[in-house]
């Protein structure tokens, strides 16, 4: 009966991610008078989410699932979902977990909500509120079938702590062959850096720096926050910057905290990716610029100025408050 | 290969979104159609499967009379005929099992649909359908080789990007990067005119069920007013990021 949640770990850690669904969850399962399941896939210490909720953790170890397979992952929280007799699963809008929910929706026949943004309106019709047409509106969505999948929006509910302790319990899914017919060869990752899927804070330029030779203040200021640097996708077409930092409708969503717009004008394909981010800052010398009709805070200035003074005072901010 | 590209009929991206009948309905007067741009890569990418390597491409929607302009686009890029399943797309699932019926009866080897519609942004139908016809799937796909049966499609993941090997039947989601955006393919005259030829065939739907229902839309409430900050005085910038945004 329980409400199970699928808590990624990457390396065996947690992300802030994790934590937002294992609350979510924690918070419907109120609603339904019911506990919380975790399955966790070759995580390591499970202590943490109890704090979040969680009850129980069912924790999978197998080497087979040391990369991610979206058909294996789907299998072994299906069987999971099975064991526990689940009404809900709860996932993040991760790429992995978007990639392996509509899998695990046809094994559970389960209906699926992607893209949610809030706790659900009622749990009899279970009935949440999701984004739509690239953030410009919300659907509100009946879920009709028995089993239910709702996918949480980054940053969409929060972390909320609880008191708990989550029992942990060894599953062991059972895998066969044919969960294995997608193989990874091999991987081309960046590493130590923030990646857009998981920064808190993202610092994007666009046009408006006119060269790929003054994106260092863009990184300065990146590295200052311990932010994720983007860009606009004219930005990435001229090769100013790599196409993996592209947001907007064709490239990256961004569901940060908070978004910093310097030199991008907001035109409405740029918007669509990036609405959903809850603070937004541009900075742009034309004040007719949109993107001040989109944003919560502006700085009508020339970039060239206006960022190596932001800097040099979000560097005294962050010295003072360590 | 007989290749089957998923066509989803999505509002331009400009256009007003707005809704009636009470909020449930999406307004679509004076609200221009076009090919989803997710599938519009994968498109292009099948048109190169059929000039380098002779595979044949059809293209299906699951949608009323009106999404037909839009097949016939696909067609005058240079599809060889195109399939629409009479009914209302209704959600994810249901398209899905409308899009199995299909790959069943016409026995394609490689389904390209695309990562996400921009209307409903679900991302459920391409991986829904891979789950139901039992083919192997790759999602945000950005590259994609096919050698007899086995298919090397390139990933993108989370501050990089992964190669995966499968073999076919093969779903993919597929979006930017499956093509240059500059070799996106548009029609010409000789491919209108020749569109008009081609077969475009309306099927009933398979029997199917539906699993979600919306109930009613909503407009996000209307933004404040910014808030200006002179570029003389930063420390005020920083004050509200920290102290009202609670952003830094
Ligand atoms: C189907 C489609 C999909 C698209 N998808 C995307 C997408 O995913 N992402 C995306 O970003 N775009 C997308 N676009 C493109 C989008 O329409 C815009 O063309 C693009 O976002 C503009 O990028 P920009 O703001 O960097 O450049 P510009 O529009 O050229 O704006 C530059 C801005 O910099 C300002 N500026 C100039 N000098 C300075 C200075 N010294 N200091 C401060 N400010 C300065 C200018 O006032 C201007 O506002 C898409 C377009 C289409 C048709
Ligand atoms: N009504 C439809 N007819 C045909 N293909 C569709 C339809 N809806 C969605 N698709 C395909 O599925 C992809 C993802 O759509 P969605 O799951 O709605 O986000 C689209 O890019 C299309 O390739």
């Amino acid at each position: 009966m329980s409400v199970l949640v699928y808590i990624e770990s990457e390396e065996g850690k947690f992300k802030k991610a994790s934590y937002e669904v294992a609350s979510y969850a924690k918070e419907v399962a109120g609603m339904m008078g019911t506990s919380v399941t975790a399955i966790t896939i070759n995580a390591g210490d499970t202590g943490e989410l109890g704090t979040y909720g969680v009850d129980k953790v069912l924790k999978v170890n197998n080497d087979k699932l040391s990369n991610f397979n979206a058909e294996a992952y789907a299998d072994a929280i299906a069987q999971a979902a099975k064991k526990e007799d689940t009404s809900l699963v709860v996932l993040s809008q991760s790429a992995n977990s978007k990639y392996l929910a509509p899998l695990l929706a046809v094994q559970l026949e389960a209906g699926y909500a992607s893209n949610v943004v809030a706790l659900p309106e009622s749990t009899d019709p279970f009935t949440v509120k999701r984004n739509a047409f690239t953030n410009k509106a919300f659907s509100f969505t009946k879920i009709t079938t028995d089993v239910k999948i709702v996918g949480l929006a980054k940053n969409a509910f929060g972390l909320k702590e609880a008191q708990g302790e989550a029992a942990a319990e060894d599953f062991s899914p059972n895998l066969s062959d044919e969960d294995f017919t997608v193989n990874v060869e091999s991987v081309d990752k960046a590493t130590n850096k923030v990646t857009i899927a998981d920064a808190e804070i993202v610092v994007s330029g666009g046009r408006g720096l006119k060269g790929p030779e003054n994106w260092g203040m863009i990184e300065e200021m990146a590295d200052i926050l311990g932010a994720a640097t983007a860009c606009s996708k004219p930005v990435s077409d001229m090769g100013w910057r790599p196409h993996s930092e592209h947001v907007g409708q064709t490239g990256k969503p961004v569901a940060s905290n908070l978004y910093i717009a310097v030199g991008i004008s907001g035109a409405i394909q740029h918007l669509a990716g990036i609405n959903a981010a809850k603070t937004k800052v541009v900075i742009n010398n034309d004040p007719e610029a949109p993107f001040f009709k989109a944003a919560d805070y502006g700085v009508v200035g020339d970039a060239f100025e206006v960022v190596p003074k932001l800097n040099e005072k979000l560097k005294e901010f962050k010295e003072k408050n360590a | 290969m007989k290749i089957l590209v998923c066509i989803s009929h999505v509002p331009d991206t400009t256009s007003k979104i707005n809704f009636t009948e009470g909020d449930t309905k999406f307004d679509t007067s004076g609200v221009q159609f076009v090919i989803n741009p997710n599938d519009e890569f994968g498109l292009t990418r099948a048109m190169w499967f059929k000039e380098k390597q002779g595979a044949s491409v059809d293209v299906v929607n699951v949608g009323g009379a009106e999404t037909e302009p839009t097949l016939r686009k696909a067609l005058a890029i240079g599809a060889d005929s195109a399939i629409r399943v009479n009914v209302q797309p209704t959600d994810g699932f249901q398209v899905a099992k409308q899009l199995a019926q299909i790959v069943k009866d016409g026995g394609y080897d490689l389904v390209i649909a695309g990562r996400e519609s921009i209307d409903y942004n679900g991302g459920m139908v391409p991986g829904m359908l891979a789950g139901l016809i039992d083919a192997n799937f790759v999602n945000n796909c950005i590259g994609l080789e096919v050698e007899g049966d086995k298919a090397t499609a390139t990933r993108e993941i989370d501050g990089g990007k992964e190669t995966l090997t499968a073999s076919l039947p093969l779903v993919i989601g597929g979006q930017k990067g499956l093509v240059e955006e500059s070799d996106l393919k548009i029609p010409n005259m000789r491919g209108i005119m020749q569109a008009r030829k081609k077969p475009l065939n309306v099927v009933e739907p398979s029997e199917t069920s539906v699993q979600t229902e919306v109930v009613k839309f909503e407009k996000p409430a209307p933004k404040g007013e910014v808030k200006l900050v002179d570029p003389e005085n930063l420390d005020e910038l920083i004050d509200l990021l920290h102290n009202e945004a609670k952003a830094i």
